[in-house]
C-alpha cells in the first residue's frame, strides 16, 4: 500500500483577516503523509500547527493551494460535502474533550453513527465494541460529570473511533491531563495506530511525540524540518 | 435520518427537563386556554340547541307585544281555533297560561309553577308522559280538576318510587287528582327547572286561577314540508288582521321562530367561541415566543455542542434540523399537555356550568397541529442560526 499518500499538502497558505489587519498564518507549507503513519505536529503557539489541524481536519480550507485527502481535492468541496469527508473518514479528539454534557459515554460515543443513519442495535454494539478499546464498558452508563479527565478522554477516543475512521485527528489529546494518564492515552493511540489508523496530533510536549513515527515541526507558519523513524518511547515497554 | 434527528431532540429536552417545561408553559396555558374554550363552546350551543328543542321543532311562539307604552292586548282561545283552521300547513296551534303556585301533599308543600294546557300543548312541546295519561276531551272541554306533574314535583312532596298517580294534591286552594307524570325535562342545569311544573286543562287555569280567558303565549307547530318564511308571513297577516294592526304600524304581537332562535344562538355562542379563543390565540403567539427566546438561547449555551456535532460530520441542515425538531417536539409536547389539562378543566367547567361536556376530535387535533406549526414558525430562526455557525470558531466558544 504505497500508492500514493492519504494526505498531500501543496503550497498551502492560509490568511485570516484582510487589508492591514490580515495574518499569514500558513505561508506555503508542502507535506505528505503516508497511510498508517503516526505523525506530530509540533512548534510554538502561534506557529500555525493549530491551522494546519483545522485545515488537515478538513474543518477549514485553505487561502490557496492544494489539499487532497484520499486523492480528493478538499479546498474544491462546499461545506457539507467536507462535513460528508469528516463523517466517513475522519475522528476527532480534542484537548478539553468535547463530550456532550449530561449525555452518558455510550450515547456520546453512538452520536457518529446516529449522523450516519445506523440502526440502533448496531449503533449500541459498535459503541460498546469502541468503548471496549478504551476499556470503559463498565461505564458505558456514567455521564461526562461522573468521569476522570483520562476517561474522557478515552470515551472521545471511542467517539472518534466508532466509526472506523481512516485518520484519528488529535489536537493536543494530553494537554488536559497529568502525566500518567497522558501517558495512558499516548499508548492507546499507539495501538490504535498499529491496528492501520493513521494519526495526526498536534502536541508541544516532547515527550508525548516521541511515540510518533514522524514529528513535523512547525515555526512562523512554516515547516521547518521533518523528522521520520521516531517511536523512541514505543520501544520502551509501556 | 428522520428517525434518528427526533431522537437527538428527544434526549436533549431529556437533558434539560426543567428548562424545557418552563419553556412550553406559554403553550400549555394557550393551548389548555383555547381548547376548554371551544370545548364548552360547544355544550353551551349543545345544551341552548337542546333548550330551545324543547319547546319544540318546526314552532313558532306567538306573545302580545307592547307597542307605545299601552298594555299589551292578551291573546285568546279564538285566536288558537283561527290558527288552526285558516292557515295551510299547521299541525298545532295550543294556547298556554301560567302562575306560579304552592303545591300541597302529604303534609308537605313546594313552590312551583302551573301551567294551563291541552294535549296539543304536550304533543307541540314534545312532552313525553312517563306514567299515567293525557287529558281526555272531556277533562279538556270541562276544565276538570286534574293535573299532570312533573318529575320535581314527584321528588318533593310524593313517595319517590311509588306512583303518584290516581293520589289527590292540592294546588294552591284548589285539589285535583294526579292522572300522570311526565318525563324529565331538564336540559343542563340553569335558571328554569323544566320539571318543577304542574299541567291542568287550560280551562281550569283561566277559571279558578286567572279569573280571564286570556292566553300567555300561543304555540304553533307546522308540517316541515312548508316553507318557514311563508308560514311567518301568514301567520302575521293573520293576526295583523285580527288584532286590527293598521298597514304600516309595528305589531303589538311578537312571533318567535325556533328555528332562527336556535341560529341566533349559535350565532352568537359561535362570536364568543371565536373571540375567547382569539385572546387564548395571543397566548399562543406569546408562548411561540417564549419558545423561540429560548432556542436562541440553547443555540448560544450550545455553540461547541454544536462544533462537536459538525466535527463529527453533522451537516448544516442536520444541525438546522435537529434544532427545528427540538423546538417543534417541545411545542408539541406542550400541545399534548395543554390538551389533556383542557380535557379536565372543560370537563370540570361543564359540570359545574351544568352544560354537557362535548368532546371534539377536530378542535383537539386541530390544535395539535397548530402547535406543531408554532414550533416550526418559532424554531427556525434559532435554527438556521445554529446551521450556520462555523465549526472552529464553535468549538473554540466557552
Amino acid at each position: 500500500m504505497t500508492a500514493r499518500p492519504i494526505i498531500e499538502v501543496e503550497r498551502v497558505t492560509k490568511t485570516y483577516g484582510q487589508g492591514a489587519a490580515a495574518f499569514e498564518a500558513l505561508k506555503g507549507i508542502d507535506v505528505e503523509i503516508e497511510e498508517g503513519d503516526f505523525v506530530a505536529v509540533m512548534g510554538p503557539s502561534g506557529s500555525g500547527k493549530s491551522t494546519v489541524m483545522n485545515i488537515l481536519g478538513c474543518l477549514d480550507t485553505p487561502t490557496s493551494g492544494v489539499f487532497r485527502f484520499m486523492g480528493i481535492e478538499v479546498q474544491t468541496l462546499t461545506a457539507d460535502q467536507r462535513s460528508l469527508l469528516r463523517r466517513k473518514y475522519l475522528g476527532f479528539v480534542f484537548q478539553g474533550f468535547n463530550l456532550l454534557a449530561r449525555t452518558t459515554a455510550l450515547e456520546n460515543v453512538e452520536l457518529p453513527l446516529l449522523y450516519r443513519g445506523e440502526k440502533k442495535a448496531l449503533r449500541r454494539e459498535a459503541a460498546l465494541q469502541a468503548l471496549d478499546m478504551v476499556g470503559l464498558v463498565p461505564w458505558a452508563d456514567h455521564t461526562p460529570a461522573e468521569l476522570s479527565g483520562g476517561q474522557q478522554q478515552r470515551v472521545a477516543i471511542a467517539r472518534a473511533l466508532v466509526s472506523k475512521p481512516a485518520v484519528l485527528l488529535a489536537d493536543e489529546p494530553t494537554g488536559n491531563l497529568d502525566t500518567e494518564r497522558s501517558i495512558e492515552i499516548m499508548h492507546l493511540l499507539w495501538d490504535l495506530n498499529r491496528t492501520g489508523i493513521t494519526i495526526l496530533m498536534v502536541t508541544h510536549e516532547a515527550e508525548m511525540a516521541e511515540f510518533a513515527n514522524t514529528i513535523v515541526n512547525f515555526r512562523d507558519g512554516l515547516v521547518s524540518g521533518v523528522e521520520h523513524g521516531m517511536r523512541r518511547a514505543a520501544r520502551i515497554p509501556a | 435520518m428522520f428517525g434518528a434527528t427526533l431522537l437527538l431532540a428527544l434526549r436533549e429536552i431529556r437533558r434539560h427537563m426543567l428548562r424545557s417545561m418552563l419553556t412550553t408553559l406559554g403553550i400549555i396555558i394557550g393551548i389548555a386556554g383555547v381548547v376548554t374554550m371551544v370545548t364548552l363552546g360547544k355544550g353551551v350551543t349543545a345544551s341552548v340547541e337542546d333548550q330551545i328543542n324543547s319547546f319544540g321543532t318546526n314552532a313558532f311562539f306567538i306573545f302580545p307585544a307592547q307597542v307605545d307604552n299601552q298594555p299589551p292586548q292578551p291573546l285568546n282561545q279564538d285566536d288558537v281555533a283561527v290558527i288552526r283552521e285558516q292557515i295551510a300547513g299547521v299541525t298545532m296551534a295550543a294556547g298556554q297560561v301560567e302562575r306560579p303556585i304552592t303545591a300541597f301533599h302529604n303534609g308537605q308543600n313546594w313552590s312551583a309553577r302551573v301551567e294551563g294546557v291541552g294535549n296539543d300543548y304536550l304533543l307541540a312541546r314534545n312532552i313525553e308522559i312517563e306514567d299515567g295519561r293525557q287529558f281526555t276531551d272531556a277533562e279538556e272541554q270541562s276544565g276538570a280538576n286534574v293535573c299532570i306533574i312533573g318529575p320535581t314535583i314527584q321528588e318533593e312532596i310524593f313517595v319517590p318510587s311509588i306512583s303518584p298517580v290516581g293520589e289527590e294534591m292540592r294546588v294552591n286552594s284548589v285539589s285535583c287528582r294526579v292522572i300522570g307524570l311526565f318525563k324529565s325535562r331538564s336540559v343542563g342545569g340553569g335558571n328554569q327547572d323544566q320539571d318543577n311544573m304542574i299541567l291542568m286543562p287550560i280551562r281550569n287555569i283561566q277559571r279558578r286561577f286567572i279569573g280571564n280567558d286570556d292566553i300567555n303565549f300561543i304555540i304553533v307547530s307546522y308540517d316541515p314540508a312548508y316553507d318557514s318564511a311563508a308560514m311567518q308571513t301568514s301567520l302575521v297577516d293573520l293576526m295583523r288582521e285580527r288584532r286590527l294592526v293598521p298597514e304600516g304600524e309595528d305589531p303589538d304581537f311578537e312571533l318567535v321562530d325556533t328555528a332562527q332562535a336556535n341560529e341566533a344562538v349559535a350565532t352568537t355562542i359561535g362570536l364568543m367561541t371565536a373571540m375567547v379563543a382569539a385572546i387564548a390565540g395571543i397566548a399562543l403567539v406569546v408562548g411561540g415566543i417564549g419558545i423561540m427566546n429560548i432556542m436562541l438561547v440553547s443555540v448560544t449555551e450550545r455553540t461547541r455542542e454544536i462544533g462537536i456535532r459538525l466535527a463529527i460530520g453533522a451537516m448544516a441542515r442536520e444541525v438546522r434540523l435537529q434544532f427545528l425538531t427540538e423546538a417543534v417536539v417541545l411545542c408539541c409536547f406542550g400541545g399534548v399537555i395543554g390538551i389533556l389539562l383542557a380535557l379536565g378543566l372543560s370537563y370540570s367547567l361543564a359540570g359545574l356550568m351544568g352544560v354537557p361536556w362535548v368532546f371534539d376530535p377536530v378542535s383537539n387535533v386541530v390544535a395539535f397541529l397548530f402547535c406543531a406549526l408554532l414550533g416550526i414558525a418559532f424554531g427556525y430562526y434559532p435554527a438556521r442560526r445554529a446551521s450556520k455557525l462555523d465549526p472552529i470558531d464553535a468549538l473554540r466558544h466557552e
